[in-house]
Parts: C-alpha cells; structure tokens; sequence
C-alpha cells in the first residue's frame, strides 16, 4: 500500500492528507462523525444544567470544585491542541520525524490530562463520598466530565497505535489522512473541554 | 531543468506559506490562552454572577472560535460542508441546552 502512495518529495501535494480520495473521504468522514458528537454532548451539557443543582444534601458544586487544578488541566490540553498543529505543520512539510515528535509531545500531555482527571474523581469520592451514585448531580457530573475524559482515552489510544503502526514505513499518502483526522478529533476534544471549563467549573464556582 | 526549478520554487513558496500559517495559529494559541485566563481571574476576583456569567460564555465562544476557524481550518477554502455540519451542531447544542434549563428553572 505503502509504495502505491509514497510521497515524491520534489512534487509534494499542498495538502498530503487530502491528496488522494481516500483522504477527501476520511477528512468529511470525521467531520460528520463530529457532528454527532456535537449533539451528544448537547444532550450531556443539556441534562448537567437541568440536574446540577440537585445535590441531595451532598456537597454542592462550589464546595467541591477547586480552580487550581482545573486551571492545570485546561493548559495541559490547549498546549497539546497547539502540539498538534505543530504536527500538521509538519506533516505538511514532509518531516515525517518531526511530525512523529510532536504528535508524541501531544500524546504526553494528553496523558498528563487524564492524570489529573483522575486524580481528581479518585479525591471527590475519598475525600467528599461523591460519587455517581450520590445525587443527580453526581451523575450528571461524571457523565459529562467521564464522557469527555472517555474521548481522551480513545485518542490516546487513536494516536499511539498510529505512531506505533506507522514508525518504520514514515510518511506517504496513505497515512497522512490518518494522522490528520487524528488531529482535528484533538482539537475537538479540546473545544468541549473549553465548554466544560466554563459551564461546569467556573459558572459552578459563581452562581 | 526549468521543470525541476519550477517544482522546487513551488515548494519553497508553499513552505513559506506554511510557516504563515503558523505564526497565526501560535498568536491564536496566545489568544485563547489569555482569554483562559481572563475567565479564571473574573471567577477568583469574585464578580457577581450576573455579569460574570454572560461574559464566561462569550469568552467561551470566541476560544472555540478560534479552535474551530484556525486550528481546525474552518475558515479554508474546501471546508464549506463542515462549516455547515458544525453550524448545525450549534444550532441544536443552544436549543438543547436551553430547553433543559428553562424546563428545570420555571
């Protein structure tokens, strides 16, 4: 398959993850898939706001979130939404190396996310009993905010087995769709995490 | 000779053009980091919710603006299609979002 799309570096296309028409399919393919995610997250954000202030006599939004932590965790995943660009770049450029370094950078951080996030669940049900089962707002809570830790997990998951799957054959029209398809669900990752900073943590720390 | 020149010139014009496109994802980067970090000193500095809320929502907005447009492209050529998906996407988020509250808050 490899030898089929290799790049010709003197003729590099503008854009070798839409060059082929594979590649034009799997870039609309995510965006739909996008979309939906989209709704389904709506119908999450839509039911955290409806349940959020049904604590049951549990620890209510602002005696449980903490802005520290949040704060760490909203840097870690823009940065590696900008790891990623850098990535693309890359990619674009035909540095097959460089672009397996930042998407390694963007890995790493992910990771550092997920850490802290679990980190954070570990110490609201020890240190406050609040769990999924505690009210509905626990389980609006760790619907919302699991769901999207769940999507950081598949891309990890996502972006690993493509380096791993890909470090010996380098960069070629085949692959180059993957990584880039890769990178647009990061950003989308991080476009819920900024809705989640916002409603769920600082309008749960004010209202 | 002159195809292989013409080529190479093609490719440093498109290497240039990239390194453009670059600095502007690196100054939208800075963007959506201070405006993170406006949104986190309006919580600490304790505003009341009645202004503070609107305007986390706003800055919300403009961020996954520039995530949408910049990082993700949107604002390219070719990206028509997905533009209207995601507008679409919108569209049902705010009407979910809002119906869900205006049933538990009246």
């Amino acid at each position: 398959m490899s030898h089929d799309h290799s790049i010709d570096p003197k003729n590099m296309p503008k854009d070798p993850s839409k060059a082929t028409t594979e590649g034009k399919h799997k870039f609309m393919g995510l965006w739909i898939f996008l979309g939906g995610e989209t709704v389904l997250f709506a119908c999450l954000f839509g039911t955290y706001l409806a349940l959020k202030d049904s604590a049951a006599g549990g620890p209510t939004t602002q005696e449980l979130y903490g802005l520290g932590l949040v704060f760490l965790m909203t840097v870690l995943l823009l940065t590696s939404s900008l790891t990623s660009v850098y990535a693309i770049y890359h990619m674009k450029n035909n540095d097959f190396k460089k672009m397996q370094l930042w998407m390694g950078i963007t890995a790493l951080l992910g990771l550092a996310f997920l850490a802290c996030e679990i980190y954070e669940f570990a110490h609201y049900i020890h240190d406050y009993g609040f769990t999924f089962r505690s009210s509905a707002f626990g389980s609006a809570f760790y619907t919302l905010v699991g769901f999207h830790g769940g999507h950081v997990v598949f891309g990890l998951s996502w972006i690993i087995t493509l380096m791993v799957r890909n470090a010996k054959r380098g960069l070629d029209l085949y692959n180059a769709p993957k990584f880039n398809t890769f990178a647009l669900y990061w950003h989308f990752i991080d476009v819920v995490w900024v809705f989640i900073f916002t409603v769920v943590y600082l309008m749960g720390m004010v209202s | 000779m002159t195809d292989e020149m013409s080529t190479r010139k093609i490719n440093s014009f498109q290497k240039q053009k990239n390194k453009e496109e670059m600095q502007k994802m690196v100054v939208s980067f800075a963007l959506m980091i201070f405006f993170t970090l406006v949104a986190f000193a309006l919580v600490m500095l304790e505003v009341p919710s009645t202004y503070v809320i609107p305007i986390l929502l706003l800055l919300a907005f403009v961020q996954v603006g520039f995530q949408f447009f910049y990082f993700m492209h949107l604002k390219d050529k070719g990206h028509e299609v997905p533009a209207q998906i995601i507008y679409g996407g919108i569209f049902i988020t705010v009407m979910v979002a809002l119906t869900f509250t205006i049933i538990t808050w009246w």
